[in-house]
């Protein structure tokens, strides 16, 4: 089997570092740019995002990503989204009382966490639906989380790894053919979030 | 499905080399904090947590090159503090590859600097570290706790519990509330500043100071710490992760 070929999406969001770097460690050929060609020649496509809502949207149109997404879809050809990278694939953030626009590829509101204790910071278990890829052998494992906001639901035709915080149920990850997003941050979950990146490798 | 309490040792690092006493067998070089991440996260450590104490210019920058060299093999979740003053700071450590930073004694001389922070990276980036402690010689707060700097050597005036309250509305993501009087005893933490501080903010809490055994970390959980730091009981392996985690699994906490 060749190396998968997968492109970090560059577009100024926090530390992308240890996302390449969890990649390479599973035996990516990873690349950090925000080239348009090169994003939509890679095998997969990896959206980061840390953050408000608003900026990595802002970020995000900065360098065309909202279209390369459209175009990789429309192809079938995979896009993973990390934490904000997962918020911004629904139709809209609610961060500070202001409505972003999101990407709508889920028809769906990101909305602060209603908890004791937020931010959501730290390892929780997650419950994924039979047959994940992304979870394929991790189904029992704690993966590490640190967001504010999240969604509460998504479209029947997602399946849905759902998590939870305090009392409230949220998505922590979401599958849809080509378009896959994990609301915790996979390159910071350990041996875990390693295999995850390991499984989401294996569908490219 | 609740969140794990995490346990989380912390590295005291001078111009490079870890400070404070580190006493691993079968380590090549103890001093070496790139070595010991490795070895921590090995011992599923939940985080790592690095405390720049260098006096010099040049210090900090080799702080930033051990981070980066870090971050190259360590997949947990790295914070480093100590010195942070401005929102370059910052920037230039997220850059290095720290997932987190804390703000400590800039923070007091000049609040807004946790709003310009949180403002430009998010609150998820950005602890308040606090080093607190009982009022003392005449001084008095309205919870009878006071912030300190320069090590807990001096005494600020600053009620603590009216701090942390006052940091989280400017922006922060989360408190490491170091106790001063505990620190370095081995006599467990300071449970009622623990209990105090969760009741008083939402963000989620790290204690700090005085860990000595695995009851010390029960009871920190127990009085509302979410996350549990600790130094030389690690370093000299007086206590393993590990058993730490077992202990905290024995009396029903979730851990990872």
């Amino acid at each position: 089997m060749s190396t998968h070929r997968v492109v970090v999406l560059d577009y100024g969001s926090g530390n992308v570092r240890s996302a390449v770097r969890a990649l390479e460690r599973v035996g990516a050929a990873v690349e950090l740019t925000a080239d348009p060609e090169a994003a939509l020649a890679a095998d997969g496509l990896v959206v980061p995002g840390v953050g408000a809502f608003a900026s990595v949207m802002e970020g995000l149109r900065s360098v065309g990503a909202p279209r390369l997404i459209d175009l990789r879809l429309a192809g079938g050809r995979p896009v993973l989204g990390i934490c904000v990278g997962l918020q911004v694939m629904f139709t809209r953030g609610e961060e500070h009382g202001a409505p972003a626009e999101g990407l709508d590829q889920w028809e769906g509101v990101v909305e602060r966490l209603d908890a004791p204790v937020v931010p959501h910071m730290g390892w929780s278990t997650v419950e994924p639906p039979e047959n994940s890829a992304l979870f394929a052998g991790i189904e029992r494992e704690r993966f590490y989380f640190v967001h504010s906001y999240a969604a509460r639901s998504a479209p029947d035709f997602v399946d849905v790894t759902w998590s939870q915080h305090g009392p409230t149920r949220f998505v922590a990850a979401a599958e849809n053919g080509p378009l896959r997003a994990t609301q915790f941050h996979p390159e910071k979950s350990g041996d875990a979030g390693a295999e995850l990146l390991r499984n989401w490798l294996g569908t490219l | 499905m609740t969140v794990a309490i995490r346990v989380v040792p912390c590295l005291d690092v001078d111009a490079g080399r870890v400070v404070k006493g580190v006493n691993f067998e079968n380590l090549r070089d103890a001093g070496d904090p790139v070595e010991l991440a490795r070895r921590y996260d090995a011992e599923s450590a939940d985080e790592v947590t690095f405390l720049d104490v260098s006096a010099s210019t040049d210090g900090r920058a080799t702080t930033l090159e051990i981070v980066s060299r870090t971050a190259e093999q360590v997949f947990v979740p790295l914070t480093v503090g100590g010195g942070v003053r401005s929102a370059e700071d910052v920037d230039a450590l997220l850059r290095a590859g720290a997932d987190k930073v804390g703000v400590n004694t800039a923070a007091i001389a000049r609040p807004e600097l946790i709003a310009e922070i949180a403002a430009r990276f998010g609150s998820q980036v950005l602890v308040l570290s606090v080093d607190a402690r009982r009022t003392r010689e005449g001084v008095t707060t309205p919870s009878g706790f006071e912030v300190t700097t320069h090590g807990g050597r001096r005494g600020t005036g600053l009620d603590a519990l009216e701090w942390v309250r006052r940091a989280e509305e400017l922006g922060v993501g989360e408190v490491l509330l170091n106790s001063i009087d505990a620190d370095g005893t081995t006599s467990g933490f300071d449970l009622e500043m623990i209990a105090r501080v969760r009741s008083e903010v939402s963000v989620p809490l790290i204690a700090s100071g005085g860990a000595g055994t695995v009851e010390h970390f029960v009871d920190a959980a127990r009085a509302g710490a979410d996350a549990l730091l600790a130094a030389s009981v690690f370093h000299f392996g007086a206590l393993s992760v590990g058993e730490v985690k077992a202990a905290l699994r024995e009396a029903d906490f979730p851990v990872r």
